[in-house]
């Protein structure tokens, strides 16, 4: 089964380029795993960036002591000659079917699906948050049962939804394994789990504002804010 | 010591034997004095560069990795000011790239790179981690990583050709689109801040990347 949903271009470029932040990285990176269309499109982005490369005017040439000191730093061992460093590493967890969550999630998760520890939502519905190091985004693995909508779904800004496990559908679009949803907090949106099997997806959004005084926490759930 | 003797294998630049290839190792320990001079850039095509890194990885050639880092160095010097706006940083991430370069080199397949995307992907790690931020990545070697099984998926030379093709088709954007790329890559510019400063609207920025990479995925696609 191939993936209908992939990611926009201008998304994408952000990360070929390197300025996307760690949290949406996870989702996009994760989906690429699964994706080899989309890492055309990266690989084709790399490449033109390459070629920008190659058009650099560039201010002045290197020197003789600036390939001196590149001399000095290569001239220990080589550490690239060592053959077992270069052997592919084994997954986290052996296995012999191929299991469900990709890298780079499933180390983030320290697990594959079998081993998670999910925290219940309420209506069947489970979470995991999943903790980086970037504190503009929020990063949950969600479980939803099959047939129910996705739930506490008010968010603002930026929100990805990549499915790992069963599918589900916002409007006409059906996701499954692998689709990635780009959603702004412009679109009004109700996912539901499809009938037959539990959802499980990856869904990072924007951190929520944090307010640090104990007054202003007290009284935001008063306000809504 | 001043700073104008060789701590390491200056020794062998005399214009004779400065070519393209010039030696390195050879006279290693042989300490001369010499003022710093100037390593002119080489021109070279992507296949050149391919061959060179090539013996980087399988020989460890010094010699090719020379003619490489003349080539690259000041490139990812200048890519590491565009960012950092800091002469001695660039200097030092342009040392680090091209020393992870060296180290990585092993693990670069002649037959199926594109030595510039590579180099850059490099170049944009070290600037990552040089700013102490993190990028997720895919893992080929993972039994759960979807492969690649579309039409010529393995076509020989194929990272050459995609670099000829890609060279020749960025040569054909109009200057509104290769203005938009060179922002995002080099710059490391967001959308906005690209909008804001080209003084368009948001919308124009995406849909000037859309059509640029719209025309570079027909061109590479051409081919298969």
């Amino acid at each position: 089964m191939s993936v209908n949903h992939h990611i926009s271009d201008a998304l994408l470029l952000d990360y070929a380029s390197g300025n996307l932040s760690e949290g949406w990285s996870l989702a996009v990176a994760t989906h690429l795993a699964l994706c080899p269309s989309c890492r055309r499109t990266l690989a084709a982005m790399e490449g033109a960036a390459g070629a920008l490369f190659d058009k650099v005017v560039s201010e002045r040439p290197v020197t003789t002591s600036d390939w001196d000191a590149m001399m000095a730093r290569i001239s220990g061992p080589d550490t690239a000659r060592e053959p077992a460093a270069a052997a592919p590493k084994p997954s986290t967890h052996a296995r012999t079917s191929a299991g469900v969550i990709p890298e780079p999630l499933r180390s983030y998760l320290g697990g594959d699906v079998e081993t998670l520890k999910w925290q219940a939502l309420g209506r069947g519905a489970y979470q995991i948050r999943i903790p980086t190091s970037d504190p503009a985004t929020q990063v949950r693995l969600l479980k939803i049962p099959a047939g129910k909508p996705v739930p506490e779904h008010t968010h603002e800004g930026r929100e990805l939804t990549l499915v790992l496990a069963g599918s589900f559908r916002d409007g006409e679009d059906l996701f499954a394994r692998g689709d990635l949803e780009e959603a702004d907090g412009s679109l009004l949106h109700t996912p539901t789990a499809t009938e037959g099997e539990d959802c499980i997806c990856l869904a990072v959004t924007e951190a929520p504002l944090k307010f640090s005084s104990w007054i202003v926490r007290m009284i935001q759930p008063i306000l809504k804010i | 010591m001043s700073a104008s003797i060789s701590i390491s294998s200056r020794t062998c630049h005399n214009e004779k034997k400065a070519g393209v290839f010039p030696l390195s190792r050879v006279q290693h320990g042989l300490k001369m004095k010499r003022t710093d001079r100037n390593l002119p850039e080489p021109d070279l095509s992507p296949a050149q560069l391919c061959d060179l890194l090539g013996r980087v990885g399988t020989e460890r050639s010094v010699a090719a990795f020379e003619t490489i880092f003349r080539y690259y160095g000041p490139r990812v010097r200048s890519f590491m000011a565009m960012k950092t706006r800091d002469a001695q940083l660039a200097e030092e991430l342009m040392q680090e790239t091209m020393a992870a370069v060296w180290n990585k080199a092993t693990q670069f397949d002649p037959d199926r790179g594109n030595v510039s995307a590579w180099i850059f992907t490099i170049a944009r790690n070290q600037r990552i981690d040089a700013f102490r931020r993190k990028r997720p990545a895919f893992d080929e070697n993972d039994p759960v990583f979807v492969a690649d099984n579309g039409p010529l998926a393995d076509v020989e030379l194929e990272g050459r050709q995609d670099a000829e093709l890609l060279r020749k088709a960025m040569e054909s954007l109009p200057p509104e689109q290769l203005d938009v790329l060179k922002r995002a890559f080099f710059d490391e510019a967001s959308h906005s801040t690209i909008a804001e400063d080209m003084g368009i609207p948001l919308g124009t920025v995406k849909s000037r990347i859309r059509l640029a990479f719209e025309k570079l995925r027909t061109t590479l696609e051409g081919r298969r």
